[in-house]
Formats: C-alpha cells, structure tokens, sequence
C-alpha cells in the first residue's frame, strides 16, 4: 500500500513531540519543566492556549505530582501523557513503579540527560537506564522522525488491553530535542484514527464481577491496595506476562504504523544496519546510531564487513533479534551511553552478552562506555571501536572487556 | 447554597459506603471520619487515601472496605491523586465521555500524608484550584509505622521518635498549624472538626464538597494505639479536645474565619473554657507531663493553648 501524502516540517525533537502528543488527542497533560525537555512543555502550552488541543493542562509543582496526575487520570480512564528528564525523572522514580504497578498506561518522552552530580544539562542515557526495571516499556528514537512516531505507536502499544503498561519514549538530549530536523507527519485524522479512543479492559473487582478497568462510581473498584505475600507476588508475575505480550503487539503496532506512513524501524524493536553478512557488529541506542550507520558505510566501501543493531526497544528486551541478528557474527563491540560503577560494563552490554550467553558458538562481546554527559562522540571513535573488533577477529584476543573512549584518562 | 437538614434518623439510613470489617483497631478515631465524611457525599464520589492508617486496614487485598471508587498510589501525593482525577473527569465530561454531570473527588491523608511529606503536593494542588475536598485525618503521629512523630504532632507528647527520655520530655517542637497555612492559600473553604462532633462534621464535609475549588477539612482524630488511651474513650478525648480549645472548631469560608458553635459558646462564655491538663491527662503519651519535674511543661502548654486561642478569637473577629 502506498504510504499516505504528509507534511514536512522543520522540528526539533522536542517539538515533534509534542505535535505528535497534540495529534493523539490526549485527555490530561501533567508535566514540569526541566532541560531540555522544556521546548515539549511550552510548545503544549501554547496549543492548549491556542486552543488547538482538548486537553487538560496540568502545570503541576513537581515532576512527582506530574507522573502522579498521569496516573490517577488514566486510572479515571483518561490518555495521559507527561515528559521529563534527568533529575525530574529520578524525583518520579517511585511513581513509576506504582504507575506499571497499578497498570496505568501512561506514555511520556525522556529527553535523556546526565543525571548530577556534578550537574550536567546533556545527553546521555544515564537517567532512563537507572528505571530499567520499573515495569515500564522502554523505546529509543534515532531521530526526531522516529521520536514523533514511536509517541504515536507508544499510546497504542500502552493501552493495549493485553499490555496495558506504561511506556516511554526516549529521545536524546540535545543532539535531538534542541536539532532541527525536517519530520513528515501525519494528518490529524489519520493520527486520530490510528490511535484510537482509549480501550478499557475488563477485570474482575471485588465481588467477582466483571467492570471496566476504571475508577467508576457504578462499577466501584479499589486500586492500589495493600497487597502482602498472599497475592503480590502473582501481580508482579502478570506484569512480566504483559511484557512477553508487549514484544508483539510492538511488533503489530510498528508494521499497522508503516502501512500508513511507509517508515519502518527494523521489525519495531531492533533496527539490524548492513549486518545481514556482517562479520563484526556494533549495538547501541539512540541518536548515535546515526554516527555508526555512517562509519559503517565507510568502512563497506573498504571492504570492511561492518554492521549495526540498533536497539529500539529496551523493554521487552528482544532477546530472539539480538541472538538472531548477533550469533553469527566474529566480533562485537556495545556502545553504552550510561554507565554501571562498579558493574563492569554498562548496562545494555550486560544484557546482549547475557542474550547470547547459551548459544554454543558466541561472538566475543565487548563494551564501549561513552559519551557521558553529553560528550561528542565523532565518526573517528566509532572507527577506533570498528578496528578494534578487527583486531579480536584477527587475534582471538580481547585486551580489554570494558573500554571508556572519547576521553581524557 | 442551602444547608443540608436532617435528623439523627435520617442520617443513619444513609447507606454506608465504608464497609465494616475493615482492620481498623477498636476505637479508631480515623475509620469514623472515613465513614462519616462518605455518608455526607452528596452524590457520586471518587476517593483517594495516601499511605498510612486508613489505607492499610481498608484494602487488605482481596477485601476492600470502599464501596466507591477508590485509589492509593504512594504516601506524598494524595492532592495529586485528586487533582488527577479531577482534571480527567472535567475533560471526559467535556468530551461527552463521562455519564454523570459531576463526580466529587475525595482525597484523605493522615497527618504525616499532609503537614509532612505531602505539603508540597497539597499546596500545588491548592494553588492550581482543582475542584476537590481535602481531609486531614489528625491521629498526631505516624500511626502505620508505629507511632512516629509528625508536624501535626503536639507540643510535649511521647512518640518513638520523640520520646520521653531523662534529658528531653516528649516532643520539644509546636503543632504545625496547618489549616491557617491552607486558609492562607486562599481556597474558599478551610474547616476544622472532631469526630466528637459529628453533625457539625458531616456538615463541613458536605459544605467543603459544594464550594467549587479546593476545599480543605481538618479533623482531630484519636488514635487509641498511639495515644495511649481505652478504646472507649475516643469520642470522650475528641470532646475534651475541643473543650479545652485544645482543638477549637472553626471555618473559613473565602478567608473569613467562623467559630463553629460548640465553640463559639466557649468564647461566648469564657468560664467554660476546660484547663487543658483535663485533656493531657487522658492520654498515655502525655503521662510523663505529670511528675513533678514537668509541671513547667504543663504550664507551657497551656500558654501555648490560649495563646493560640486568643488568636483565633482575633482571627474570627471576637475580642
Ligand atoms: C516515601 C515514603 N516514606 C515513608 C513511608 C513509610 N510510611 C508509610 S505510612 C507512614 C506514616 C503515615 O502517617 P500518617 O500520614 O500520619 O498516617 P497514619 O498512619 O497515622 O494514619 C510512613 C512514614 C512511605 N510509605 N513512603
Ligand atoms: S493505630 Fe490508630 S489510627 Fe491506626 S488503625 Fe489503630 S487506632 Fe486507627
Ligand atoms: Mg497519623
């Protein structure tokens, strides 16, 4: 089918976030400023003052009572969507388990930052990646594009009844949300129509009936209780149930999003780059893969047999990608842009060398932490990164399983 | 708006939404605001609790004692659980999506949920206007984590973290005034009460429910465990509390302070006023105020006492 005819334009990333969120027809917006996420604030400031959204505004006092206002609104039956970065998503930590603890599908865009100390406004992964196991589902954009319609599958994959999980969308600080890019977007009716009015499923509430999932005076139920040994244990075994479930209704949500606007993103959860006769690959997330999709066809006209995956979705973690697309390979480098003191490596290294740790013949796995606080990470560290995985191939040694590059040691 | 009349009899035929059977200790003075504030609702509601008392023995899963919607997510934030609510349900009804032409919104917190770790999000609500009642449930203390000290904690008494130790006598620090810091907020109805007095209660609940905007109640609310008192006597300690000006009753309807009646008579006629040892030597946690060493504190407190009465008596324009 041919993708629909759309409009052009020029956005930085924070900002085809919030066009994407005013397309969405969003109930309850409830967010608090904190750079650079910012520009996704003012700019639904401004379409809620212009009337151009039907949307309540909630211009809250912290990033903890925001996350909370999201909560209890789709808990009401709302769509809720709020935003943060860095320090302001480390306030809401808490709320973030109580928010995929209670099932609201709330979506929010992370304009991932440094978090303090010393304080530090750039890019890096390190805020989101410290909410790894908070029970949300975790997708990165490569780009302002991508930012713009991973938002829009997000509400979808969110609110979808065997999901019904919370979501975020993590765009990178700066390098994206303050860079303009030129973003096709979809008409309003067709944004409209894609995502759809909020689906409740039903439950079963305290007397063994049948209610929408809502708070609703004719159909009372409780949310949140006090929850002991007796019971907890299973609710928290239905949210890991609901995150196998996630990994394909991502999948349907991206393909049903192509057919409509012809872009595509891997298979939704991983973005494999010239790697299919790949013999030494790169992983990352985010806006660096840019960087290496570059290196990579540099390094092709040499004859060197580079590839790229690319990690769309972090949670679910698509373990069936990474060993389908990595098994194979002679060599390969992950690219954090966050770091695990004392963990000995960063976190997504951990978790790919995890992924194919049962395979009989596994690639040798190495780290790359980089680009902390928002340092530049250019083509010629990606190369460095590139050589080195040929001179493993070439020696079957590893000097270094942890390396920090683009820095002063 | 007109004020809501009934009898005695009346009232009790009012469904109960607060189930029986919840885990509440005997004699909690908490789960009789919980169940009397729900019997004032005027209609449809939506309630919210922070973390504590009220919560934890209500909603023991898979029982619940809410026979209403209700929600708890963390202990911080219980105004923004309502405001929340209250921004989805105008937008839904502004949608054509919500089948009632309004819904009030409820949020409860204990003392520790409100002076404390929730002021900041009580203000914010405050400030933003959203259209919801606020119930302070007073027990003195941090009741659900074995009675710790709290803002709203009062001058002298024993708690395990302010205890009754050789060199420091219960808690050194002053009662918070919470309600005058909301009545400053300029909400259109701040109100305290006792679960002592239940009619004047059940009223200010209903009153703090038709104002639109934020509406704030404050209510003394013994805690048997935690005051060291006779499960019997909650009601009894309520009263004293009131008579002794202890806790006077009063609204302030938009910034307009009001001596509730039982209390007016007090300012009315002065000889009624208790001395507040009457009061202090109910309870367990006061009892160290009573050896001899102490007795500056008891005169201390009820300084404390009328100096804040006489400020109310300004505050409602009695002098
Ligand atoms: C962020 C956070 N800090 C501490 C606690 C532990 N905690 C739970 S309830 C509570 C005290 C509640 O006191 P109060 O609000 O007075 O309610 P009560 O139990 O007296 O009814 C505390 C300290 C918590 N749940 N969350
Ligand atoms: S400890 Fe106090 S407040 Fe808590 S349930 Fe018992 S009597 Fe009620
Ligand atoms: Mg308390």
């Amino acid at each position: 089918m041919a993708a629909l005819k759309q409009e052009v334009i020029a956005l930085n990333g924070d900002e085809a976030v919030a066009y994407a969120v005013k397309q969405c027809d969003v109930d309850v917006v409830a967010a608090y400023p904190i750079t650079p996420q910012t520009i996704i604030v003012e700019r639904f400031s401004e379409y809620v003052a212009n009337g151009e959204v039907d949307t309540a505004f909630i211009c809250v006092e912290s990033e903890h009572s925001a996350l909370t206002c999201c909560l209890t609104a789709a808990a009401t039956g709302a769509r809720a969507f709020t935003a943060t970065a860095s320090a302001g998503l480390a306030l809401m930590h808490e709320i973030l388990g109580v928010t995929s603890g209670c099932r609201a599908p709330v979506v929010m865009a992370i304009v991932n930052r440094a978090l303090s100390a010393p304080i530090n406004i750039h890019g890096d992964h390190s805020d989101s990646m410290a909410e790894r196991d908070m029970g949300w589902i975790h997708i990165y954009a490569e780009n302002s594009q991508e930012a713009y319609d991973s938002i829009i599958q997000a509400f979808r994959i969110a609110e979808h009844p065997e999901v019904l999980l919370p979501t975020l969308v993590g765009l990178d600080g700066f390098i994206l949300s303050h860079t303009l890019e030129n973003v096709h977007v979809l008409p309003d009716e067709t944004v409209k129509r894609f995502v759809g009015e909020r689906k409740l499923p039903l439950v079963r509430n305290h007397e063994g009936k049948l209610v929408p999932f809502k708070l609703d005076p004719e159909n009372p139920i409780t949310i949140g209780p006090l929850d002991l040994y007796d019971y907890y244990f299973e609710h928290k075994r239905q949210q890991e149930e609901a995150m196998r479930k996630a990994y394909d209704i991502i999948k349907e949500v991206h393909e049903e999003y192509a057919q409509l606007s012809g872009r595509r993103y891997g298979n939704g959860l991983v973005e494999p780059y010239r790697l299919e006769d790949a013999e030494i690959a790169t992983v990352c997330i985010g806006s660096t893969a840019g960087t290496v999709k570059t290196v990579v066809d540099e390094l092709r006209e040499k004859g060197v047999k580079a590839g790229l995956l690319r990690i769309r979705v972090f949670r679910p973690l698509p373990v069936q990608d990474i060993i389908k697309w990595l098994s194979d390979k002679k060599a390969v480098a992950v690219m954090d842009r966050a770091c695990s003191f004392g963990g000995n490596g960063g976190p997504l290294f951990h978790e790919i060398r995890h992924a194919l740790y049962d395979l009989q013949n596994r690639p040798p796995v190495i780290n790359y932490i980089y680009g902390l606080g928002g340092r530049d990470t250019p083509p010629y560290l990606i190369h460095h990164v590139y050589q080195n995985l040929q001179k493993i191939v070439e020696t079957g040694r590893i000097e270094q399983l942890v390396n920090f590059i683009g820095l002063r040691e | 708006m007109a004020e809501w009349k009934f009898t005695a009899k009346d009232f009790a035929q009012i469904p109960e939404l607060f189930a029986s059977g919840h885990r509440a200790c005997a004699g909690c003075g908490p789960a009789i605001v919980m169940r009397l504030i729900l019997k004032a609702a005027r209609g449809p509601v939506i309630a919210t609790n922070s973390t504590g008392c009220m919560e934890v023995v209500s909603t023991i899963y898979p029982y619940t004692a809410w026979r209403i919607p209700w929600i708890h997510t963390a202990f911080e934030n219980v105004a923004a659980n309502a405001a929340g609510i209250e921004a989805a349900l105008k937008v839904l009804k502004k949608k054509g999506r919500l089948k009632y032409e309004h819904i009030d919104v409820i949020a409860f917190g204990g003392d520790g949920g409100t002076y404390d770790i929730g002021l900041q999000a009580l203000s914010g609500a405050a400030e933003r206007g959203h259209d919801f009642l606020y119930v302070l449930y007073d027990n003195e203390a941090y009741m659900n984590t074995g009675i710790q000290r709290s803002g709203g904690t009062p001058l002298g008494a024993w708690t395990t973290t302010s205890p009754a130790g050789k060199v420091i006598p219960g808690k050194t620090e002053r009662k918070k005034p919470i309600a005058d810091i909301m009545v400053a907020h300029e909400i259109p109805y701040v109100a305290t009460a006792s679960v002592s007095e239940w009619r004047d209660l059940v009223l200010k609940a209903r009153k703090g429910m038709e104002v639109e905007g934020p509406a704030f109640l404050h209510v003394l609310a013994p805690c048997p465990r935690g005051w060291r008192h006779d499960t019997s006597k909650t009601i009894e300690i309520a009263r004293l509390a009131v008579e002794t000006c202890v806790f006077p009753l009063w609204e302030a309807e938009n910034g307009e302070y009001k001596l509730s009646p039982k209390s007016k008579a007090i300012a009315l006629k002065p000889e009624l006023k208790k001395p507040v040892e009457e009061y202090l030597k109910t309870q367990g946690r006061f009892k160290h105020l009573f050896k001899p060493e102490n007795k500056h504190l008891l005169e201390e407190i009820q300084k404390e006492v009328d100096r804040r009465w006489q400020k109310l008596l300004k505050q409602c324009q009695i002098s």
